[in-house]
């Protein structure tokens, strides 16, 4: 028979001495610096209930490599690559910032074509991103198989990025002005095809593979909840905040370049959780898919780059031919265009959130400031309030859910 | 967005808060404030909760330095209405040890904003919960963003394998930085006296000092 522990003296007494004793006692726990789930180099200061996490302390800056500093040493040119060492898993979304920034201090616009291949490859980049995030997330909570199919798709869009700039990664594709070249031969078609059959493909099986999945809805759904308005005062952009049940996104809010004539759904999560996201960033991979074709379909002819040699640089069979665009592109190449004063904070949606660049230019050939603003930071100051109460084992899911990369966070 | 929205919002807010916003610009259909430092929590409260302006995200905190001032640091804050689909950028100036008020207490993500603007540039925030660094090393000193820091920074470290530990050291360069001055004759240096170019016509403001920025 069980008794009232109330009407045994003793036993009350140790009970109350062992809940002093817990409270006395915080367990701390150092997660990280190297640590395959912490995606990077994040160094976790976990004060711990038992296996109850009450506080996190993210440290981070261990990736700092001065980039903002940088940049006010470099002509606007030079900056561009920068950007794609941010978060180095969508770059070219962040030089889109960029391009865009410099293109209003100069007040150019970059001409159809090339609006339209930012587009397509801003595109491609949310899908390699979120095929990287998904399957990553879904790793670190137990489902290897997803990563192996998810990685082999990304490998292949990458080799669109190779083909079109020379460089699987670190683009530097995106110029203030257009794009740095015109596609390739057989590009479009390659890409077509991929979308169409290759790709999508792989985003279904991800879908039947983990969706419906038992063992991944008992590790999200009901994680790491994010209220709408929480998700607002935390600063959260992107599949955070769309996760969390507000329709906002840039792309919709203020189109820039053609996103105004793309067809496409902002698709919105209902429960703020880790569950959410990942619907969300399903949907959004689909949604993609959707602009790449329609971008493919109704990509014009024409120039990819400003006509203003003072911007962009003349062409090659020119620069043999012309002493005026020979004496043009030594000067942008040393030293570059001066750009009126001034200043802008002009965002882009890149598949983390809004990543947003705060250009000041004192109307020399070098930024005076150039701060970035890079959607993680905002979201991963969220991970104390939103691993509170969780498992340790959680907190790790909660950051695969959070489409953390340190580039950007440390910058 | 449109000019006369814009206009009418700053007017707006520029009549609610008087003297606590001492301007505003309209550059590249972007609104900025100019705010009074002392003044800046009651602002962005206001611009918060009022109805009419619902800026209920602030996105970013950051700072720029113009050593030359006075007062040489503007704080800038970026908010953005979901509800009205517009932005908006309030600027404070404030020295090295003039404190700018947190806004923390009402928008969260201000704690780490403020942090790094903190470490980065030395522009302290009063009432801060937690003033730590962020970005930089642990024990750091200087702060990096300032333009008297050099882009090389101070120390470099590396690991000693006879203390079997990382060290700091004064940095060392093998070749000095280079930094050229593109102020050339094709276009910035008309107004330049330039040597053995004595018979050029002055012009009428006077010859310019070509070390000076344009």
């Amino acid at each position: 028979m069980v008794a009232n522990p109330k009407d045994i003296g003793d036993e009350s007494v140790e009970a109350a001495d062992m809940v002093q004793e817990r409270q006395i006692k915080p367990y701390l726990m150092n997660f990280g610096p190297q640590h395959p789930a912490a995606h990077g180099v994040l160094r976790l200061v976990l004060e711990m209930d038992g296996e109850v996490v009450e506080r996190a302390d993210p440290h981070i800056g261990l990736l700092h490599r001065g980039t903002e500093k940088l940049i006010e040493y470099k002509t606007y040119l030079q900056a561009v690559p920068y950007f794609d060492r941010l978060d180095y898993v969508s770059p070219m979304n962040q030089e889109h910032a960029f391009a865009l920034a410099v293109e209003k201090l100069l007040g150019i616009t970059a001409p159809e074509r090339a609006q339209y291949i930012r587009v397509l490859f801003s595109e491609i980049t949310r899908i390699l991103n979120h095929l990287l995030n998904i399957t990553t997330f879904a790793l670190d909570i137990g489902a290897i198989t997803p990563a192996l199919w998810g990685f082999e798709e990304r490998e292949k869009g990458m080799e669109f990025y190779d083909r079109v700039s020379g460089a699987r990664l670190h683009a530097n594709y995106f110029r203030p002005g257009g794009v740095s070249m015109d596609l390739p031969e057989g590009l479009s078609e390659d890409v077509f095809d991929w979308a169409e059959r290759s790709v999508s493909k792989v985003i279904d099986d991800l879908e039947n593979l983990l969706t419906e999945n038992r063992i991944f809805k008992q590790r999200t759904v009901g994680i790491g909840c994010v209220s709408a308005s929480e998700a607002q005062d935390w600063a959260f952009t992107g599949p955070m905040l769309r996760g969390s049940g507000i329709p906002w996104d840039l792309r919709k809010a203020h189109p820039y370049d053609v996103y105004e004539r793309m067809h496409f759904d902002v698709p919105v999560g209902k429960t703020g959780d880790c569950y959410a996201r990942y619907l969300v960033r399903m949907e959004e991979m689909r949604q993609s898919l959707k602009m790449i074709k329609q971008c493919l379909e109704e990509m014009p002819e024409g120039p990819v780059k400003v006509d203003d040699f003072k911007v962009a640089p003349p062409p090659r069979a020119e620069m043999k031919r012309s002493m005026e665009a020979l004496i043009h592109h030594f000067k942008l190449y040393t030293e570059g265009y001066h750009v009126p004063a001034g200043e802008t904070y002009t965002a882009v949606e890149a598949p983390k959130g809004e990543f947003g660049v705060y250009l000041v230019s004192d109307g020399t050939n070098k930024p005076y400031r150039c701060r970035i603003r890079a959607p993680g930071f905002a979201h991963l100051q969220g991970l104390d309030f939103m691993s509170r109460g969780h498992m340790l084992a959680d907190t790790v899911g909660i950051i695969g859910s959070m489409d953390i990369v340190f580039g950007e966070i440390d910058r | 967005m449109p000019f006369d929205v814009l206009k009418d919002t700053a007017e707006y807010i520029e009549e609610s808060l008087g003297p606590a916003i001492l301007g505003y610009d309209i550059f590249r259909h972007e609104l900025i404030m100019r705010a009074r430092r002392e003044e800046i929590a009651r602002v962005l409260q206001f611009l918060r909760d009022d109805r009419e302006c619902r800026f209920q995200m602030l996105v970013d905190i950051t700072a720029v330095d113009y050593p030359e001032r006075d007062e040489r640091f503007d704080v800038v804050y970026n908010l953005v209405s979901l509800r009205q689909n517009q932005r908006i950028r309030v600027k404070v100036s404030a020295g090295e040890d003039t404190p700018v008020p947190t806004v923390s207490t009402f928008f969260s993500c201000a704690v780490w904003y403020e942090r790094e603007v903190w470490d980065m540039f030395g522009v302290s925030f009063s009432e801060n919960p937690d003033l730590r660094r962020i970005l930089t090393d642990y024990g750091f000193d200087g702060h990096p963003l300032r333009k008297e820091f050099p882009l090389t920074g101070y120390v470099e470290l590396r690991y000693d394998p006879e203390q079997r530990r990382v060290v700091y050291e004064p940095v060392e360069l093998v070749q000095d930085f280079r930094r050229f001055d593109f102020l050339s004759p094709w276009e910035a240096m008309t107004d330049v006296q330039l040597p053995g170019d004595e018979k050029a016509v002055r012009p009428d403001h006077g010859w310019r000092d070509p070390k000076e920025k344009t």
